[in-house]
């Protein structure tokens, strides 16, 4: 009998209580900025494309949603051909992230995704890729890793020396 | 054998190996870099390091390295100690000091050697905070990607290329922390197999660049194991695929044919597969416009079967299965060889002297173990490339022996052996109409006419006792080549007797039958190497069945009038102008075939046929050995199929009795070792379609394939069932057993740990030996097994220049000689323009000069050529490259009018 008049009495406070129910879509929840929502393929500090076609993220995702073909551009930049990710697979676990080189792919707090057709859940490069640098402003692939690029030679990467030249002989 | 201990457990290993062998034999995990199974041990890299102990109480023990270490008896080491593996750790650490940390964009990544042993050692991080060196790359052709900065200095590549390959072009330039592997200057690098660096460097330095136009990592390809199609060595391959294109090739070790490399056309002849001009519907040229399915097709084929009077030809580059089909669909009288008629009698000699007699033929890797060397008519580096790998080894022979016995180093002490042997090789000779770049290793090189080469070969058999006429008309030089050749045979041990359809003259075969038998006489274990020009060209001689002439003729005379042609291109094979003919009194071409070529244009019915990545199959190499290779993927469309399920097809439609009840690859196997006896045994060659281990299937994917539900998704986004195999134990998808398969059938070698190519010493017997349960293939044809054969009498005429005439005589090329490969961009860009090579009396006879233009006629009709002088050449003689495109030229020798 007191157990139920408590349960009564308690429910009773709730009336006073904040209210945790969004008006959703009217209201959105404030999501924090590491939510595991929408995945984007970012750009670098310059607007390059990120991703380089390493497929790390497509074999550490454990529903092998990715798909990808690497290719090379003119300048020497490496480029996905095509990137499509099956959002009907996708179970967001952020691996994909985790195993990105380049801070390429990145899960984004948003998660408005949902279709009425399934096939609409196939994203590709188009869809993927976002002019912004996501959540890790600044980091910039091909300033770190030695391959040349166009207007980046050998020896011009962070902490590295000018090209050797060997037919020097000096020691 | 010794006892030696091991972390305290004790094993029993075989004398005279060094440690790091003989811990990897034993299944142990010990990082590496410099040592490598086929190049020895140098010392280089010291990351190899474990620890010996002097005997039970000696604590302290020293760190020494493995690979420069034999095995002792009662030998106590350590590979888990501490000191040893922080050492271990350490040297990867400096290593990796000026590693430019680009693995994502490195092409070696996920098969990388330097990746698994970083991770072996569990070095992790980074304690150099200096900046690191750098190099520029270099172009290197199309085949091979150069990233320098990738470099760990192991000095591997420079001892494949330059002291296992002979490579002239690459070398080590700079000191101490500069040092740089590459070309004195940039430019295509020049060795046969130079492709061999991808798998030999343990980095990113070299990387495979056709892999690189259409990039997949090791882990996302569909694999089978296969055989190349390139020559009739048959090396064996492993051929990846990728969203439905064949995306590269990498060695299938097998410790009797291939050993651990391929040619450059063997890597890189692929293309082909991806080719824009494969056929890829079924087409009916009466119904061009239509739009009709397989039924249809096989409908209208079945109507002209019927009525037509039918024959079939074969091809030497179709598996036996193909083949065979078409044999029981068109029946045994009515089967046609496609081979030209001088690849058709040279095969023929060729199966009759391996049958008929006395002597051995060896694998290329029992080849390597000669000490003796004749070379007959056979410019190997360009007719049968990874032969000309062994007798490299071969020469090597007797001066290695000589130095492990002066200086009492063992076999793997690579860099003191070569020391020790400087620039000596054991007795070589090389005769040929051409000097060949393998006449560096000869000890007498000797250019003349095929039939003067057969001349010498005869009397090379006489002087060694062979019971034939003398020959009395060769010069003093030869006479004493012949004396210098039989004294250099008589003294070695195991020596090797080679020629084969280079010379396309049957006297040099004969010749070199006669030398071997001379020799059996004398009771030495001799070999003889005939080598065959196509894939398949020695199975399709066993199978038998009649010349393509009298096809031709049956065609003209009207005893037939419909043809059926199985993966071959006539044109290759006849005269233009003959082939021309034939087709032109054809009522019906049907064409079984993979891609678009002249025969096509003729054909009246195209059926697509699977290349070897789509086909299941079995070809005989030119040892007799059988060797099968499986399909890789699933064709793109369901019009393509192999060969021989098109001519069950049919066979089901025409209600051939022969062919009743066959459905799958199997059942095809099953009637051929039943109808032909000497095939015997191929049912063996790889377990059947209903092999299972643990109830389970072979995966031709690695597990950590990727992008299973999402590569199709933009098509539809619900996946389709996989296709399913119902030909081989293998699957078409990453589930199914993951143990390791049987060795005929061995996917892709891929072991914990071990993602680079090394993981090969994880499924051998011992490093550098068989496989687990045996090297895959079977020796159909044993010597002596009739025993019928002595020798041949019949010597070839001497050579005589006619006036106003040119006698043809085919020189052949690695890159274009070969009818698939060339679909290859790279291969495509390595190909000579063709030419005409005279002497330099006939060019000043027909005033002609380097690049000028050069008409001849056979048979009345027109060649022009580009003109080569070769000093070497004789006079009277003019050499054509075979098989190029755009030769015009197929039988070869005959004689052209100037
Ligand atoms: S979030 Fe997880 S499931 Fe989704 S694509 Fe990335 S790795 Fe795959
Ligand atoms: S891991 Fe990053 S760089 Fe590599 S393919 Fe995926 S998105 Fe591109
Ligand atoms: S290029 Fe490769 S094989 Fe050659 S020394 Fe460097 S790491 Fe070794
Ligand atoms: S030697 Fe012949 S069989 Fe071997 S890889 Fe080269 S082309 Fe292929
Ligand atoms: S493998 Fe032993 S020192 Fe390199």
């Amino acid at each position: 009998m007191f157990s139920l008049l408590r349960s009564m009495w308690l429910v009773f406070l709730h009336m006073f209580h904040k209210r945790e129910t969004y008006q959703y879509p009217e209201h959105k929840a404030p999501i924090p900025a590491r939510w595991r929502g929408r995945i984007a393929l970012t750009r670098d500090p310059d607007g390059g494309e990120r991703c380089v076609g390493c497929y790390l993220c497509a074999a550490a995702c454990p529903v092998d949603c990715i798909s990808l073909q690497a290719t090379e551009a003119e300048d020497g930049r490496r480029y996905p051909l095509f990137f499509r990710i099956n959002f009907s697979r996708c179970i967001f676990c952020g691996f994909c992230e985790e195993a990105c080189p380049t801070y390429a792919i990145q899960l984004l707090p948003d998660f408005e995704m949902a279709e009425y057709n399934r096939q609409n859940l196939v994203y590709e490069k188009e869809d993927l890729l976002i002019n912004s640098q996501g959540k890790y402003p600044g980091y910039n692939y091909y300033r770190v890793a030695g391959m040349s690029i166009q207007g980046k030679d050998k020896g011009e990467a962070e902490h590295e020396e000018p090209p050797v030249d060997i037919k020097s002989l000096l020691p | 054998m010794a006892t030696i201990h091991i972390d305290g457990k004790t094993y029993q290993v075989k004398e005279g190996r060094n440690l790091l062998e003989t811990c990897l034999s034993l299944g142990l995990d010990l990082p590496y870099f410099c040592w490598h199974p086929a190049l020895g041990s140098v010392g280089a890299c010291r990351q190899c390091a474990v620890k010996t102990f002097r005997d039970e109480q000696d604590t302290k023990g020293r760190l020494v390295m493995s690979c420069m270490e034999p095995v002792k008896d009662q030998l106590r080491l350590s590979i888990s100690d501490k000191e040893a593996a922080a050492f271990r750790e350490q040297v990867i650490g400096w290593l990796m000091t000026n590693h430019p940390h680009d693995c994502a964009v490195c092409d070696e990544g996920g098969s990388c050697h330097l990746q698994d042993m970083t991770v072996m050692t569990g070095h992790s991080y980074r304690n150099y905070h200096f900046s690191k060196r750098t190099h520029k790359n270099q172009y290197l052709g199309p085949f091979l990607n150069h990233e320098m900065n990738r470099c760990i200095q192991c000095y591997r590549c420079v001892r494949f290329y330059k002291d296992f390959a002979g490579g002239k072009d690459m070398d080590v330039f700079a000191a101490h922390n500069h040092v740089y592997f590459g070309r004195h200057r940039d430019g295509i690098l020049e060795s046969e197999f130079s492709g061999n660096l991808a798998e030999v460097c343990p980095t990113g330095v070299f990387t495979d660049k056709t892999l690189k136009q259409h990039y997949t990592r090791k882990w996302d390809m569909t694999y089978a194991p296969s055989v190349c199609q390139g020559c009739g060595l048959g090396c064996n391959i492993i051929a990846g695929e990728r969203y439905g294109s064949l995306r590269q090739i990498t060695t299938r070790y097998n410790g009797a044919v291939n050993g651990y490399f391929l040619c450059d056309r063997g890597r890189y002849g692929y293309e082909f597969v991806n080719s824009s001009r494969r056929i890829k519907q079924a087409a009916v040229r009466a119904l061009t416009g239509t739009d009709i399915g397989t039924a249809e097709v096989l409908q209208y084929v079945k109507d002209k079967l019927a009525s037509g009077k039918v024959i079939g030809i074969g091809s030497p580059r179709a598996s036996l299965e193909s083949n065979f089909a078409l044999q029981q669909l068109v029946g045994r009288p009515h089967f046609h060889l496609g081979m030209s008629d001088t690849e058709h009698d040279l095969t023929t000699l060729a199966l009759k002297i391996l049958r008929q007699g006395h002597v051995r033929t060896p694998s290329m890797q029992e080849a390597a173990t000669a000490d003796a060397v004749v070379i007959l008519g056979e410019d190997l580096l360009n007719t049968a490339p990874m032969m000309a790998l062994s007798v490299r080894q071969a020469v090597n022979r007797q001066p290695a022996q000589e130095a492990m016995n002066t200086t009492h180093v063992a076999n793997w002490q690579d860099a003191a052996v070569r020391e020790a042997m400087q620039d000596k090789h054991g007795p070589c000779f090389i005769l040929n109409v051409q000097p060949t770049r393998l006449d560096e290793l000869a000890t007498v090189a000797y250019q003349t006419a095929p039939e003067t080469i057969a001349r010498i070969g005869f009397a090379l058999a006489r002087a060694l006792g062979a019971p034939l006429a003398g020959i009395n008309d060769l010069t003093d030089q030869e006479q004493q080549l012949v004396t210098q050749m039989a004294a250099a045979l008589m003294n070695a041990a195991r020596p090797l007797v080679i020629a084969g359809y280079g010379s396309a003259c049957e006297g040099v075969l004969r010749a070199a039958s006669n030398i071997c038998e001379a020799l059996h006489q004398h009771a030495k274990p001799s070999m003889l190497v005939l080598t065959t020009p196509e894939c398949n060209s020695m199975g399709l001689e066993m199978l038998g069945g009649l010349r393509l002439d009298s096809a031709v003729d049956a065609v003209m005379n009207g005893e037939a009038d419909t043809v059926i042609i199985l993966e071959n291109d006539l044109y290759r094979r006849l005269d233009k102008h003959a082939a021309d003919n034939f087709f032109r009194r054809c009522k019906e071409v049907i064409l079984i075939d993979h891609l678009y070529n002249a025969t096509a244009e003729k054909a009246t019915v195209l059926l697509p046929a699977g290349t070897f990545a789509e086909s299941d199959g079995t070809m005989v190499n030119n040892e007799g050995r059988a060797q099968r290779f499986l399909q890789v993927y699933a064709p793109a469309t369901t019009a393509i199929q192999e060969s021989w399920r098109w001519l069950l097809q049919l066979g089901r439609v025409t209600n051939c009795e022969r062919l009743r009840n066959m459905e799958f690859f199997d059942d095809v196997i099953h009637a051929l070792t039943q109808q032909v006896r000497c095939f015997a045994g191929i049912e063996k060659l790889t377990p059947p379609a209903d092999f299972r281990i643990a109830g389970q299937k072979i995966p031709r994917e690695p597990h950590r394939y990727s992008g299973r539900t999402a590569m199709l998704a933009n098509i539809s986004v619900s996946e389709p069932k996989p296709p399913v195999d119902g030909d081989t134990p293998l699957s078409f998808t990453m589930e199914g057993y993951r143990g390791e398969p049987p060795s005929s059938v061995i996917p892709f070698f891929w072991w914990p740990g071990w993602n680079s190519v090394q993981s090969i010493n994880k499924f051998q017997v011992e490093i550098g030996g068989s496989l687990h349960d045996g090297d895959p293939g079977k020796r159909l044809i044993e010597p002596g097994g009739n025993g019928q054969l002595t020798f041949f009498t019949d010597v070839p005429d001497h050579f005589v220049a006619c006036a106003g005439h040119l006698q043809l005589v085919p020189l052949y090329h690695i890159y274009g000689s070969e009818e698939l490969s060339v679909h290859t961009p790279g291969i495509a860009e390595r190909m000579p323009a063709p030419y005409i090579m005279l002497s330099p009396e006939d060019a000043r006879r027909y005033q002609v000069a380097e690049q000028h233009q050069l008409q001849v006629a056979v048979d009345g009709h027109p060649y022009t050529f580009m003109v080569k002088v070769n000093p070497a050449l004789q006079r009277g003689m003019a050499g054509i490259p075979a098989g190029l495109p755009g030769t015009g030229i197929v039988n070869m020798p005959q004689m052209a009018k100037v």
